[in-house]
This record gives structure tokens, sequence and C-alpha cells, in this order.
């Protein structure tokens, strides 16, 4: 294990995470006492390599590292189990949330490539359709993660019962859909960067 | 009559057809007209939020501007999950800033007037507990069931401000009602595991597991739910933790709408309850109930 | 003609380092009325005071401003200073450029401007100033001490020793306090009863001391010195004058079913009853909700039918019961009071995740002391409440209603760490078969003994502590599964247990503020007391003569309990040392020739200090009780018709400051 080294000029909780995490989420990660309380009740916690009070540990001493590279940020799946007892009200989901979307902004390998590769497929199908297709979930993840038959036994009994459905179904205004994920994506970048990405957008959108 | 706008959401056009149908069966019998949202969208699920903050808040937000224009002022839910979605939401756009920015990211104004509930706070109102219990045709009655709330419903407490996070009692209401037995036991709100099963599988089997041995100990015979990501991963994997883990446990799990919807004399059939992969037919017809 | 001497005091770099002191001093001389200025670097100094008195002398100055730190602080030192040089001490004012300026500034520019026009409009206001004089009254050398806990009884006994009277009150049965509960003490683990009885018994005995149990403090009027509070005697139903305490009342009882409060719950007690066997007093009192002939007679009244039963009527050897005693208001007088009202453990059924309170084996701290204890339900066996059987799994939560910004609670309890390390201990000793757990958050033993005794229960008695807070505690097959984490491992820890304990923290005893408010002191947002110093002043509350003692102020042990206890008597016995008490002349006073006798001033006055006086000719004014008035100024404001001024205050005063500063 490495040696967290601190240097006579650093300052560990002033390297910028802490101050990334509260302007993304307005969450103070200093609050947090340590008490490990999120931890203990936290349904993934044995499957990360990072506990989730280490986590806030390590964003407190600004470590980018161990926090982007971590598997814990990919394998929370927000139960909020640990908000709604957290004795010092810290919103660990949202810092989550944060630091997730933080390491996709900075192109860090996901420790957990399959999952992320999940939520690609899946907000690629809610791009293209407004609506999710189930179908096309499974397949378009058993391709990219190179899981050719990964839940292919749950398929077949799924179609015999009606419940996957063959042909997607889509939202009409499919173009405000795709303007919502171009805008958004500029907005978040908006404010990483402290500058406007694009244009003010149209007042409304022709439908 | 109350009318809804009603937000199905993705799941209930697909792997939770049964819990549609019979939610949208339910509601009628009980005099709740349904309207569904006009060209609603997925709310992002458990991915949006995943990548980003401004995505996770304007799908959902997309889907209650058109309540208003169809003139209603509430909207009810019945996927937990989406319900999470929605409900934070429109906690979130009560500040002016979080609105505009969202306006911008539609492109369109939105109000956030509109109130979100989940379905199964819509159907254990006192007022509706007293319908269903007027209209019951069927009684469950010795039927066990263990309630399974899951994580969405109840938390976090500030945003969902829906019952209790630590020991909800809407659905074991009205379960009683109907009839059935709810059994004591303390996982009704721990996590399934949520959206992993497909990329770790492994890890959902093993919180499934434990959510079958729980409910199994406390003697229930079947799972109640109100989400379709639990009903999914619990119905769905009991063969694969059976391949796993050897443990057998047949347990049939449902949506709270089919139980209802059995009680105010729906057949089986008409409820869609024969999509289950684990089997909940016999149990029921051994009950006199399918 | 006033001839001011300003004196600019550098704090050392506190005021210095931000303000020239120097160059405001030689500023100061061109204002009117300025024969004499001086910079010194501490003007507390000895040295300093001798600076000021010499130029008093020297400059035959009739008026003195001292610019330096808030009049909070020095105002009477430097008082008492000029007062030394034959100069009327309401004739000093200060001015703070301290708290008001270099404190609060960076600029040095800017904050020697400010300094400057400060000392502008205090020389202002003090060429107005007049010579007053402090009065004189009387004082009644009686004690009050509310609470009969281990803080009121020591603060009760030091000043009745001391020889004044003393009246302790106390609204349960029994005087003892949480501390009669406890089985045994840390870190000395001495039997908590061996050593409190004797001072209960001592105070009960002692003949300067009026016991008055079974009641509350109603109404506190009055002031420092004179104090007239009403107490409400609750109807006991027993006459404690002829009854012997002999036990048949309580021991034939028939209704035996109620909670006991002495043991939280654990035990059950009779209608009539002492709440323990070294109660004192040792006499029983009928808790009337209970009590079958008390419910009879209301149920009589009502013209309803209920069982009499009046058992203990009729075996009282004494003819001590007494159906017709009713609750009785007494009005007396002090001098001071000491406030020991003590503590409530936080109540745990807020916590979702540890079962609301409902799981019977989910007990607290103070639970498991009455089972520990050999008079308690069990005789001193630890058993589980809910079977009866003997546990030898057993969990402590530490910090439960401690440190939990979510349930309101941000603060340390103080106690928990240690009493929690004591019954790790206590109950291997009593089962050396029983493997104790402890979840802390961290280890709080600062206290003589304390941190080895901690290590102790960890090396010696075997004790598995672990660094996390627990998440979920649920029953399974009639045991307890307690989810936690290792955070020292970053692991998550799942415990088997046969008992939980929670570690329930220290709360504001129940209606804490309800008292506070009746007495007319500060509180903070828990219930506690505010001291009027939290460093030099810890025993005092704003309200001058009302005192202090342990729990009242927050979480404590129970040495610093006592010791504060002993140190709020000594305050008493300083205050009653005396024969008459001294009192600030800067009071209000009425021009009862602008008086229209509205008696707005009666309805603002916080302390009842307006009087009405009928004038010859029947014209009704106020007139202001200058001992009772403590110079807030409500009535100032409030007064229509000018007719009220505040000395040292008034309007011209005030006025003549503004001035100065706008013409500046």
């Amino acid at each position: 294990m490495s040696v967290l080294k601190f240097a006579s000029t650093d300052q560990p909780g002033r390297n910028g995470l802490l101050a990334l995490v509260k302007a993304k989420t307005g969450q103070d990660v200093l609050a947090c006492y340590q008490c490990g309380k999120c931890s203990a009740g936290c349904p993934l916690s044995s499957a990360m390599d990072l506990a989730p009070h280490q986590v806030l540990r390590a964003v407190q001493l600004g470590q980018r590292d161990l926090v982007f590279q971590s598997s814990a940020i990919w394998l929370c799946v927000t139960c909020q189990t640990c908000y709604t007892r957290c004795p010092q009200e810290v919103d660990l989901p949202k810092v989550m949330d944060a630091l997730r979307s933080q390491a996709i902004q900075e192109k860090i390998r996901p420790a957990e490539r399959t999952v992320k590769v999940f939520h690609d497929v899946f907000l690629g199908l809610v791009e293209r359709f407004g609506r999710l297709y189930e179908v096309g979930l499974i397949g378009g993840y058993n391709l990219l993660a190179r899981q050719p038959l990964a839940s292919a036994d749950l398929g077949l009994p799924m179609l015999t019962r009606g419940k996957l459905e063959l042909i997607p179904r889509r939202v009409k205004d499919r173009e405000q859909i795709r303007a919502i994920f171009k805008r958004a994506a500029e907005l978040e970048l908006e404010e990483i960067t402290g500058q406007s990405v694009a244009a003010a957008p149209p007042a409304s959108v022709p439908s | 009559m109350s009318t809804y706008a009603y937000y199905p959401g993705c799941s209930l056009h697909g792997t939770a057809k049964e819990y549609d149908r019979s939610a949208r069966l339910v509601c009628q019998a009980l005099g709740l007209e349904l309207r569904e949202v006009e060209d609603w969208n997925c709310c992002g699920a458990s991915s949006a939020h995943m990548v980003s903050h401004w995505l996770a808040l304007s799908l959902p937000a997309r889907n209650l501007q058109p309540v208003e224009k169809m003139g209603l002022e509430t909207m009810t839910v019945p996927c937990a999950a989406c319900y999470a979605r929605l409900k934070d939401v429109s906690c979130e756009l009560k500040d002016p800033e979080v609105r505009a920015k969202i306006g911008r990211v539609l492109g369109d104004q939105v109000t956030g007037r509109v109130t979100v509930e989940p379905l199964i706070g819509t159907l254990t109102t006192q007022e509706i507990l007293d319908k269903a219990a007027s209209l019951i045709v069927k009684p469950l009655t010795g039927l066990k069931v263990a309630t399974y709330y899951g994580c969405l419903l109840t938390r976090p407490p500030k945003v969902a401000q829906f019952d209790d996070p630590e020991n909800p009692q809407s659905m074991d209401r009205l379960l009683r009602t109907l009839g059935s037995e709810v059994v004591e036991w303390y996982f009704k709100t721990e996590c399934c595991g949520a959206s992993l099963p497909v990329a770790r599988t492994d890890i959902v089997l093993d919180l499934s597991r434990k959510l079958l041995a729980a409910a199994k100990k406390a003697g229930a015979e079947a799972i109640v739910t109100a989400c379709p990501m639990c009903h999914s991963n619990l119905d769905s994997r009991q063969g694969e933790i059976r391949g796993r883990y050897g443990d057998d446990f047949k347990m049939p799990i449902f949506f709270f709408t089919e139980l209802l919807g059995l009680a105010l004399g729906y057949p089986a059939r008409e409820l869609l309850i024969a999509n289950h992969l684990t089997d909940a037919l016999s149990l029921l017809q051994g009950r006199g109930l399918a | 003609m006033p001839r001011i001497g300003v004196f600019v005091c550098h704090c050392g770099s506190n005021i210095a380092a931000t303000v020239d002191c120097a160059g405001v001093a030689e500023a100061t001389r061109g204002f009117p009325g300025v024969v004499h200025a001086a910079d010194f670097k501490y003007l507390c100094a000895e040295t300093g005071q001798n600076l000021i008195r010499d130029a008093i002398a020297e400059h035959r100055l009739n008026r003195v401003v001292v610019a330096s730190c808030s009049p909070r602080m020095h105002e009477p030192t430097f008082r008492k200073a000029v007062a030394q040089a034959g100069l009327n001490p309401y004739l000093m004012e200060m001015a703070n450029i301290r708290e008001h300026c270099s404190w609060v500034h960076a600029d040095r520019q800017v904050a020697t401007a400010k300094a400057t026009e400060i000392i502008r409009m205090v020389v202002a206001k003090v060429a107005r100033n007049e010579p007053l004089t402090a009065k004189q009254v009387g004082l009644t050398k009686r004690l009050l001490v509310i609470g009969g806990g281990i803080a009121g009884i020591q603060a009760a006994l030091d000043v009745a020793n001391a020889g004044y009277q003393v009246t302790l009150v106390e609204r349960t049965p029994t005087i003892g306090g949480k501390m009669a509960m406890l089985d045994k003490t840390f870190p000395t683990l001495d039997c908590s009863a061996c050593i409190l009885t004797p001072r209960m018994v001592e105070l009960s005995q002692h003949p300067n001391i009026e016991l008055r149990t079974y009641a509350e403090v109603l109404s506190v009027k009055g002031f420092v010195g004179n104090f007239e509070v009403e107490i409400l005697q609750k109807a006991r139903k027993v006459n404690h004058l002829t009854c012997t305490g002999c036990g048949t009342c309580w021991q034939k009882c028939p209704e035996k079913n109620v909670p006991s409060e002495f043991d939280v719950g654990m035990g059950r007690r009779t209608a009539s009853y002492i709440p323990f066997p070294q109660a004192v007093p040792n006499k029983p009192v009928s808790d009337t909700a209970n009590c079958r002939s008390v419910r009879h007679l209301a149920a009589k009244e009502r013209g309803e039918k209920l069982m009499e039963c009046r058992v203990c009527e009729k075996l009282c050897p004494t003819k001590s019961i007494d159906w017709e005693q009713k609750d009785e208001i007494i009005v007396d007088r002090f001098g001071a009071i000491i406030v020991a009202n003590g503590y409530d453990t936080f109540d745990h059924s807020v916590y979702g995740e540890y079962g609301y309170g409902k799981y019977p084996d989910v007990i607290t701290g103070l639970q498991l002391e009455r089972l520990m204890n050999a008079s308690g339900p069990t005789k001193g066996e630890v058993v589980r409440p809910s079977d009866g059987k003997h546990p030898h799994s057993v969990v402590f939560l530490a910090c439960v209603g401690s440190r939990d910004d979510k349930v309101g609670r941000p603060y340390c309890s103080k106690i928990c760490c240690m009493y929690t390390a004591k019954h790790a201990l206590m109950l291997k000793e009593h089962d050396p078969n029983i493997q104790t757990y402890v979840f802390y958050l961290d280890i709080r033993a600062a206290g003589r003994g304390y941190e080895e005794f901690v290590r102790r229960v960890q090396e010696e008695y075997g004790s598995t502590y672990i660094r996390g807070r627990v998440s979920w505690i649920y029953p399974q097959d009639g045991k307890l599964i307690i989810k936690g984490e290792d955070t020292l491992l970053g692991r998550p820890v799942e415990v088997e247990a046969d008992l939980v304990v929670l570690a329930t923290g220290i709360t504001a005893a129940s209606g804490a503020v309800d008292l506070m408010q009746t007495i007319g002191i500060s509180y903070d947002t828990y219930g506690f007391i505010n001291e009027m110093h939290p460093k030099l002043r810890p025993v005092e509350t704003n309200t001058d003569g009302v005192y202090l003692a342990g729990c009242a102020s927050g979480p404590k042990d129970i040495p610093d309990s006592v010791s504060q206890a002993s140190a709020a008597a000594v305050k008493v016995c300083g205050l009653f040392s005396q024969d008459y008490l001294t009192t600030d002349p800067m009071t209000s006073v009425v021009d009862q020739m602008k008086c229209v006798g509205c008696f707005l001033c009666e309805e603002v006055c916080p302390f009842r200090a307006v009087e009405r006086e009928t004038l010859r000719g029947g014209k009704v004014v106020a007139r202001i009780n200058e001992s009772v008035c403590k110079g807030c100024g409500l009535c100032v404001a409030a007064c229509r018709g000018e007719a009220l001024n505040l000395k040292g205050f008034t309007d011209q005063q005030l006025l003549a400051q503004v001035t100065a500063l706008l013409r500046a």
C-alpha cells in the first residue's frame, strides 16, 4: 500500500476535491467524522474496495486517485440507507453521484467496467428512443461487456411470458429528448469549467 | 371520482406488465381514474444520476410538464424507482435557480407545481382502505405474506416523504385489510441490489437470497412488493440462486396490486400473474384464490 | 467645567497591532473638554492604573475616559482606580476600541480613524456624566436548592454546614437522583449507594436543612438577596408527621404492577411506595394515578362505581393515611437559589434502526445498572427482559443520542464512554463467561484514572472494542443481530447478541426549560443553563443570586457535579457573608412632574421594578424600586412622555454621543 505523503506546501483539504464535491452537491464532506454507520448499513460495502466512509475520508484528504479509481463509486446503488441514518446528515449517495460523474468527465478508467457499460447502454437507448428498450439493453450490454450469454437463460422465459417487447417503444418528441441529453452535458461541463459552452437555447423546441 | 396523472414508467410496459395491468384494474374498481401522462419518457432510472446531475433532473422533469397541461395536480407512480426520481426533481424544482437550469435543459418552462406520490400511497389512504374493505370478494384469509418496500419508496425520508424509512406500515395495513396475515420481519427496506443485476449478477443474487431466506424464516408464503426492480430481482433470480447456492425458495413474489386485484375478484389470468418467473399460481390455487 | 483625561491602552498588541494608539491619543487632545491624553501598553496593570491616578491629581481631572477593552472585562478595575484617586467612579467611561475596533478590522488606517471616533463619542458622553452613589439593601440569608441529586445534596450540605438555613426542593418522593440508581461508580468501582446514602441521611437530619420532597417550584419573584418563591407540595396522601415508615402500607398495597421509575421500567412497584429501600425520607407517598383508593374516591365524585380498596388505611398502625390531603402551595423567602435540576437520559425510541425502543432485549445503560444492583428488580442478576435468561454475548453501543446531529444532539455526553467501560467490566465480574463488545466512535476518558480504566477493561477483562457506529439491529432466532463496521479494518461486522445495551446520552431534565423560565435564567437550545461565563464564572447564571450545579448546565460526571456544587455553595456563602447588598446605581428614574401615569413602563418591565405612588392631589405616578431595577432601559424606551431616564445613560448623554459623531 502506498504512503500518503504531504509535502510542506500541501493543503490536503484544499486541493479542490472537497470544493468540487461541495460545488456539485452542496455537501460539506468535512462534516463526516468517520463513525462508519454508512458502511455498517451499506448492502454493497463488502463488495467495495473502499468502504463508503473511506471514500469520504479520501475526499477529506484530497486523494483523487484513491477515489476515482475505486470500485465503490461504481457499486453504490444509491439505496439511501447511509444518508437516512447518517448522524451528520451527509448525503453520501449524492457525493457518490458527483464523484462518478467527475470520474467520467476526467475519462478515468472505471474500476467496475461492466457497471459503466450497463449505464452507458441504458442511457444510449433512452437518448435514442426516449424510453428503455429492454431487449436492446441486454443485447447492447452483452456486446459491449463482451459477455455474449449474460442473462440469456432469463431471456427465453421472459419472452414467452410477454415480459420482453421485441420492438422498442418510442417517445414522439425524440428531438427534445436528444436536446435534453445535449444541453445537460453542456451544463455539466459548464459547471466544471465555469464557462458557458453553448449559446442560450431557444425558448421552445419545435416538436 | 378522483383523477390522477399516471406515470407507468418503462418497466411497466416491459418486464412488469402485470404491475401495470393490475394497477389499472384495481384503480378502476376503487373509483380512481388514471390518465397516462402524455408522451412520457424514461425518468433516467438508476443510470442518469450515475452520469450526469442535470440529466438526472431534466429527464424526470419533462414528465411533469404534461401533467399540468392535462389539468391535473397529482401524479401517481407505481414504480418505486421512478417515484424516487420524480419526487426528487419535484423537490429540487422548489429552488428557483435549479428550476431555471432545468428549464434551460428542457428548452421549456417548468413550474414544479405537480404533486408526486407513489401508487402504494394513493391506494392506502384510510378512505381507499375502507372502500377496498367494502369491495372485497375473495378475502386473502390465511395467506401469510412478507411486505417488502425496498429502498426508494421511503428513502431518503426528506425527499420521499412517505411512510417510515425503518418500519413502513402502509402496505401492511392494506394487506391486513384484505385479510392476509402480515408476518413480522425486519428486511422491509433492505436493498435487493437495485440496478446491478445485469452488470454484477453475483451481488444481486447474494442480496436477494438473504431477503428470500429472511422472509421464509419469518414464515412468509409470499413476498409483496411495490417496485418492479425489486420484483424482478426477487422473482426472476430464484433459479440462479438455486444454481449457485442450492437454496430452492419457490417463493412467489407479488405486486401489491395483484393481491388487491385478487381480493377484489379479478381472476389471476386477467391480472397476468402467470407472467411471473417463479410460480405464483400454485399457491393461489391451493388457497382457492386463482 | 469638565476636565477630561483620555487614556488609550495598547493591550499588548491586541489593539496596538491595528490601531496607532499614540496617534489616537494625540488626536483626542483636541476634543472638547480634554485636558490630558496618554497611551500605555497595559492600562489594567498596576503601573497603568497608577498612570491614571497620577494624572487625575496632576491635571485635576474630573472625568476620565479609558479607551481599551469591553467594559465587561475591566470596568470594575478602572472604576476602582479613579475612586482611589478621589473621583466618583461613575465619572469614568470606557471606550471599547478592542472588541469593537482592533479585533474586527485589518486596515490600520481605518481602524485608527474608527478608534478616534469611538473615543470622540465617549468624551462627549462623559462630559455629561453625573456622580452616582450605590445604595444598600438587606438580604435574607436562606438558600433554596432545586433538585435533590448529588449536586443538590452537596450544595445544601456545604451551605448548611457554614451555618445558613437551606431548603431543598425535590420533585420525586426521594432525594438521591440518578446517582442513587447506579450500582457502582467509575473508575474506582465504589458502591454508589455506599457513598451516597450517608450524605442523604446527613442531609435529612441536618438542623439547618428543610427537606421538601414531592415538591416543585411554581414561581420566583424578587431579586438577589430577596427572592419570593412559591413551592407546590404535592399531596402524598400520607401524613409524614405521624408516619413512622414501618412499611406496612407498601407491603400490603394490592396494586403491585406499576412500572417503577426508579428501576427505569425494569421492575414493578406498588401504588403506595418508597422508590428504593434507602429512600430519604423513608416514608411513602401514594401515587394518585394508580392508587385504587384515590381512584375509587375520584370515581365516586363522578358518580361512577369502582371497587373500594383502603387496605393501607385499615392496616396503618399510626393512622397516617389521609385521603383528604391536598396539594399545598407554600410561599417562602430566600436570598439565593442553586439550580441543580439534573438530567434525563436520551429517549432512544427515535432510532428506527435500533427498533424504535420496542425490542425488549435492547436496554439502556441505566436499566442495566438496575439489573446489576443487588437491591434492583432482579436482585442483581443480569437477565434478558424478554425471557429471563442469562445473556452470553452483550453488545454496547456508545453515543446513542450523543454526537448525533440528526436527532438534535450534536454534543458529547461525556460520561457514556466511562460508564460503558464500567458496565463491560462489571458484567465480566458478574459472569466470567460473558463476552462483551463495545461499538464506539472515540474513547473520551479524560479524568484521573479514566484512560487506565478503559485500557484495563480491554486488556484484562477482554472486552472487544470495535470502532464504528452500528447501523442496524434486528431480531433473529431469539437473538439480536448487530450490523456495524470496524472502521479500523474497513470491514463490515455482524455480531449476534443476547442483550444490547445503549449508552444513551444526557439531555436536559424534563421540564428544564419551564423551570428556567420560571426562575428567569437563560438556557441554550438543549435546555441547559448558560453560565455567566463559561470559563471564569461557571457556577453563576445571568441572574444575580441564582447559581447552578451539576448537569443543569450540561453533561458532567459525579466528581464534576460535586465540585460545581461546592463551588456554588462558596458563592452563596460569600453572598450571605454580607449584611447588605450594594446595588448598581445605574437605574431608571421617574420625573414625576412629567409622568402621566399610563404605566406602560410597568407592563414592559421584566423585573417588576415599577411601583405606583399616589402624589398629594391624588395623581398616581410611577416610581422605580431601585433595588429591583436592573437598568435595562426598556421603560425608558417605552415612556411616551419622556418621564423616564436611565442614570448613566440619560437621553442627554446618548444624544451628545450621536451628535459628536455626526458633527465630526
